[in-house]
């Protein structure tokens, strides 16, 4: 009996180790297989994962529902837009070095008034504090270009060894390179979320998640976690606009507004936010139903609420949460 | 002397609307603990239904028989909160608070949609009933007579909604169902009912705010989004679910919003989320606020 379930456990595991190289070796040869469009969306797509990675840290490991992730998505961008106009720079990894570490500052910030309350009350106070650095950016055109936003040219990629040849196309650097540069970014990112969620860490955080008292008698010391969490959360998603920009060309105070922090939100529960990987899908997910529903009608934004109001009402576990244990039902029975 | 009593006037002024929307946001959520996002977009469909009502008709009839008409964009809102709730609402009641958080923000991308789909994507106005209003002069400093018509509404609507709720029977059913759901019910108390009713008039609330708005600013796309922010902090300062607290909020952000235009304008959004981070920081369920 326990023999069988041994084996059948390992067998899963094969199973599951299959589909992720599997997967992996898809990503990997994306740009060969599928046209510049589709490779461009997908890469918004990852970006968007690790987006949402970070704030799952939050709300499904957590238990907190952050409304102003915003802030940290457009921090990250707004680090590299302001590096390219007052120092001229354009090394992607100083971008994304500066970013993370920007976003980190905003998020220890933000958790420093934030990591007392729980609830309702942490989701209005980061929305609040979320909505400063927008109305700042907003506001102070002439730093932050208003509501024209920052222009960044196409960065250098690796210390400038990899750049965008003289009188090539821009799409054809993002469709290859910097897809690949994306793609490793997102899966270093996985895997350190995967460690994350799996340390002793991330095991207290559940337990804070799951009992907040007990958690705190056992000797969690329960805000201080929680800043963590939100400092590390904050990175990941300050590390996804720092990722995004050079693929927008483009950034505006739109980031940092608090709807985007909604869209945020939507990916992981989309995806499934008790789950590790639902909120990778739910991201990549959102950016093609998100693209299509605005090709399709000037009303996407309708179509997107609607699809958000039939998840919560009939969906509540969200695509992963939803389909992996009819899956496992399956495979169970055969 | 006059530019003070000018300044306080637009406070009053901006108090006033903050309040038709800030109550209704409180009201809803001191009663069935939901956080309403919708609740700007409530707010703008009120402005819209006015504005449409009052293009209407307004070539036939005289402006002051207009001013009635902006009722209509309150009853509007009052009518789509009494069908939401019971349909979309009353499902999630069982559930964690971000299921009915996310529930309002899916509400929300809807209704600014379907504005947009019903009156397009061009501002709807009715200036003629703001220009109706003859300018006053108040010991010495003249001011625009709607304006103070705003404050005057603004005004009644507290007056009144502090009397409905602590001088009538629903009101003392209202207070009971928001202070222990449990033992109201237990108690015979229609719950569901009360909750229905509670949300209904919440959303009347911010379509009167939308209305009154109208004349002045117009119908615009997105006034909802905007306006729900200054809900917020309204609601942070003052404390989710009292009603003095959101009068008092608003007076204060009203205050600061006037001093912000003219001394800050740069920052003023700044400000006053930073109050609202403040006084969350000292008073976590703010002024008038119970944990």
């Amino acid at each position: 009996m326990s023999q069988a379930l041994l084996a059948s456990g390992r067998l899963l595991a094969g199973w599951r180790l299959a589909v992720g190289i599997a997967i992996a070796l898809f990503l990997v040869l994306v740009p060969r297989l599928l046209p510049p469009f589709q490779t461009l969306q997908l890469s918004y797509g990852l970006i968007f994962a690790i987006a949402a990675l970070g704030f799952n840290l939050l709300l499904g490991y957590t238990g907190l529902l952050s409304f102003g992730h915003s802030a940290f998505f457009g921090v990250g961008a707004y680090t590299a837009a302001l590096l390219v106009k007052y120092m001229g720079l354009s090394s992607m990894e100083a971008f994304v070095l500066a970013g993370a570490l920007a976003s980190a500052v905003t998020a220890a910030l933000f958790g420093a008034v934030c990591v007392r309350y729980t609830r309702i009350f942490f989701s209005i106070l980061m929305l609040a504090l979320s909505q400063v650095i927008w109305s700042l950016a907003f506001k102070l055109f002439w730093v932050t270009g208003g509501t024209d936003g920052l222009r960044v040219p196409t960065p250098t990629l690796l210390g400038g060894s990899v750049a965008l040849g003289a009188g090539e196309d821009k799409l054809v650097f993002l469709t290859h390179r910097y897809y690949y540069y994306v793609l490793a970014l997102f899966l270093v990112c996985v895997g350190a979320m995967w460690v994350i969620v799996n340390s002793p860490f991330g095991k207290a955080l559940q337990a804070i998640r799951d009992n907040e008292t007990r958690a705190e008698f056992v000797g969690v010391q329960v805000r201080k976690y929680r800043w963590i969490a939100l400092v590390v959360s904050g990175t990941f998603t300050g590390l996804a606009g720092t990722l995004w920009v050079p693929l927008n060309g483009l950034t505006t105070p739109d980031i940092l507004y608090w709807p985007f922090s909604g869209k945020i939100v939507f990916f992981v529960v989309l995806g499934g936010f008790r789950t590790f990987l639902g909120p990778v899908l739910g991201a990549v997910v959102f950016n093609y139903l998100e693209t299509y529903a605005i090709g399709f009608t000037v009303y996407w934004q309708m179509v997107l609420g609607v699809v958000l109001v039939l998840l919560v009402l009939t969906m509540p576990a969200g695509l992963v949460g939803t389909l992996a244990p009819l899956f496992a039902r399956r495979r169970r029975i055969a | 002397m006059d530019t003070l009593l000018t300044q306080i006037l637009n406070s009053l002024f901006y108090a006033s609307i903050l309040f038709l929307i800030a109550c209704g946001l409180s009201l809803v959520y001191g009663v069935m603990r939901i956080v309403n996002m919708a609740h700007g977009s409530l707010y703008a469909v009120g402005a819209y239904v006015a504005a449409w009502a009052v293009g209407l008709v307004a070539s036939y009839l005289h402006v002051s028989l207009l001013l009635v008409l902006l009722l209509i964009g309150a009853a509007a809102a009052a009518l789509a909160g009494a069908l939401l709730e019971p349909t979309l609402l009353r499902p999630l009641y069982q559930r964690p608070e971000e299921y009915q958080l996310l529930m309002t923000f899916g509400l929300l991308l809807i209704l600014e949609d379907l504005m947009r789909m019903v009156w397009g994507p061009y501002p709807l106005t009715a200036s003629a009933l703001s220009e109706f209003f003859p300018s006053i002069s108040v010991l010495g400093a003249t001011y625009p007579g709607y304006n103070i018509f705003v404050i005057v509404v603004g005004g009644a609507a507290a007056v009144g909604l502090w009397a409905f709720i602590y001088r009538t029977r629903f009101g003392i059913l209202l207070r009971a169902t928001s202070q222990n759901m449990r033992m109201a019910s237990a108690l015979g108390v229609d719950v569901k009912r009360i909750y229905v009713q509670a949300f209904t008039i919440g959303c009347l609330m911010a379509g009167l705010g939308g209305a009154v708005v109208m004349p002045l600013s117009g119908a615009v796309l997105g006034m909802g989004v905007d306006a729900l922010i200054l809900a917020f902090v309204v609601v942070v300062i003052g404390g989710l679910g009292s009603l003095e607290g959101a009068l008092v909020g608003a007076l204060i952000v009203g205050a600061v919003r006037t001093l912000g235009i003219m001394y800050f304008a740069e920052i003023e959004l700044a400000v006053l989320y930073l109050i609202a981070a403040v006084v969350l920081f000292l008073r976590p369920a703010g002024l008038f606020g119970r944990a």
